[in-house]
């Protein structure tokens, strides 16, 4: 088994005319927290996407733990189950009661009873501080509990790996730092995660790395100390001279 | 109602007299004088007498061929938004085809042509097949086109983000629509679906040309052989309108039901 669980190579994405990533080389270590940061419309959400599969890569290829997701073979449904995603915009199933939403993909993907199912959703409920809003609906939590429930619908799937695309992003200021400690204790915990953020404060805490993208490409790579510290290349400082500013 | 004007707390008896459902008023006015007509008028009692025996089949045909027709809609409407392009062809040729013959046209074609050449296909005697049968498969074939454009637009309206999260927690295709899309659409599609419900309540009426002994072809015979038309239809009117209207009531309850609950 290989120490690298992602591996993303030459990958190039068109939306019709519209070249979103061009030629990305991207490989993350088990156990590895990656920050992926970079101005809008610099391609982080579609090489994320690419790596569940959610996008389809023009050319190149994506391995997750050695199994080539492009192959005809592959059954992606294994491979997603593997790999978690939290969205911006939370997207939790709203005619599900937060319990139902953290347990019904255990039942339909991982065949697990509804007993188990229901026991090991309490279980992540409880990991991220709200075990007593299981029998809400979503539209009944605010948005930081909404984006936790949709972490814990995640990690029920006891997944090897991931994947946040600006989790804090669609959140009011108070609330981020609710989810951003629990995305610290899973980094803590050992998971391999791939973030897409702009939050420096959890970069500085639990990144190992930090890839800057600029338009389809990645132009730094390093350290969160060298690349907010001392960053290289032109574009990622004026990239950070103006996240900054704010 | 969400407009420019100023809201005034207190509503003023004008304004209640304006938003006073007098509609309602005046066609509970006809089917009570209706009513009444049954009970006084000798005439119009035979006449409902005689008609009223259809309404079994009225609604049997109605209820068979919605039901076969959700099932048909359904599965239209998912072959609509298929990336099959064979299977999404096949689908829009079936809408299309229906949707641009009148519906009159459809049943006679239906069941006079393709129920036999279907059962004819399957070896079973043309002459077996009842007229009931026709007039539901017909039915159901047509409404069926009608509900696909249904289901599809209420697919479409939930948000990409729920099937994109289905799949990410590594559900299938089926296992997503089945358990996280279709769930949410029905449930804004519901009061469309009631609407077609009371539109093929009404067009269960065209069963008639088939010789199926419904309300309509009661009320035809019934006038054919007493020369009676004005208590034949107007009391055929009646029967239609009192179902479509407490049907339509218990819609707009449930709407405001439905409204209530996902705030
Ligand atoms: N589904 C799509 N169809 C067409 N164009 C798309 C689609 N998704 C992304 N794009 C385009 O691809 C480019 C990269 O988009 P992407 O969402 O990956 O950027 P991003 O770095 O995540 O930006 P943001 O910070 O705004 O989320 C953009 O120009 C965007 O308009
Ligand atoms: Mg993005």
């Amino acid at each position: 088994m290989s120490d690298e669980i992602i591996v993303v190579e030459q990958l190039h994405k068109y939306f019709g005319s519209v070249q979103a990533v061009k030629g990305v080389d991207f490989r993350v270590k088990r156990g590895e927290v990656v920050l992926i940061v970079g101005p809008s419309g610099s391609g982080k959400s579609t090489v994320l996407r690419c790596i569940n599969h959610l996008e389809v890569p023009t050319s190149g290829a994506v391995y997750i733990d050695g199994v080539h997701l492009e192959d005809k073979k592959t059954n992606i449904n294994e491979v997603r189950a593997e790999v978690g995603m939290v969205f911006q915009q939370f997207n939790l199933f709203p005619h599900l009661t937060v319990l139902q939403n953290v347990s019904i993909a255990q039942e339909k993907v991982r065949k697990r009873s509804k007993d188990e199912a229901e026991e090991i959703a309490m279980e992540q409920l409880q990991r991220v501080g709200i075990p007593e809003k299981a029998g809400a609906y979503p539209r009944q939590l605010s948005g930081g509990q909404q984006q936790r429930v949709a972490i814990a619908r995640s990690l029920a799937m006891q997944p090897k790996i991931m994947l946040f695309d600006e989790p804090t992003s669609a959140l009011d200021p108070e609330m981020i730092k609710e989810v951003l400690d629990v995305m610290l204790d899973l980094a803590k915990a050992g998971m391999t995660m791939v973030v897409v953020t702009h939050e420096m404060g959890f970069a500085r805490a639990a990144a190992d790395r930090v890839v800057f993208m600029d338009d389809g490409q990645i132009i730094e790579v390093g350290p969160p100390e060298q690349i907010f510290g001392k960053p290289q290349h032109e574009r990622t400082q004026l990239f950070l001279s103006k996240i900054l500013a704010h | 109602m969400a407009g420019p004007e100023i809201q005034i707390p207190d509503v003023s008896w004008r304004d209640n007299w304006r938003e006073f459902p007098w509609w309602l008023v005046a066609i509970l006015g006809f089917l009570v004088v209706m009513a009444i007509l049954v009970f006084t008028n000798e005439n119009i009692r035979e006449a409902f007498l005689f008609i009223i025996p259809g309404i079994r089949l009225t609604l049997y045909i109605t209820l068979a061929g919605f039901a076969l027709a959700l099932v048909l809609g359904l599965l239209a409407g998912l072959g609509r938004i298929s990336s099959n392009a064979l299977v999404r062809n096949i689908a829009i040729t079936y809408v299309e085809f229906i949707r641009g013959v009148p519906t009159l046209v459809l049943i006679l074609t239906l069941a006079f042509v393709l129920v036999p050449a279907i059962s004819n296909g399957m070896g079973i005697d043309n002459r077996n097949v009842s007229i009931e049968l026709r007039a539901i498969l017909s039915l159901a074939i047509i409404y069926g086109a009608f509900l696909a454009e249904i289901f599809r637009a209420g697919i479409e309206s939930i948000s990409k983000g729920q099937m994109e999260a289905a799949r990410s927690l590594g559900m299938n295709y089926r296992q997503s629509m089945q358990f996280i899309i279709l769930p949410q659409a029905i449930r804004n599609i519901s009061p469309a679906l009631g609407n077609d419900f009371i539109a093929m309540l009404k067009d269960s009426s065209l069963a008639s040309v088939l010789a199926v002994r419904e309300l309509t072809q009661r009320a035809r015979l019934y006038a054919g052989s007493t020369f009676r038309f004005p208590e034949s239809y107007l009391v055929l009117t009646f029967c239609y309108l009192t179902m479509t209207i407490a049907l339509s009531l218990l819609l707009r309850w449930y709407e405001q039901r439905l409204g209530k609950d996902s705030r």
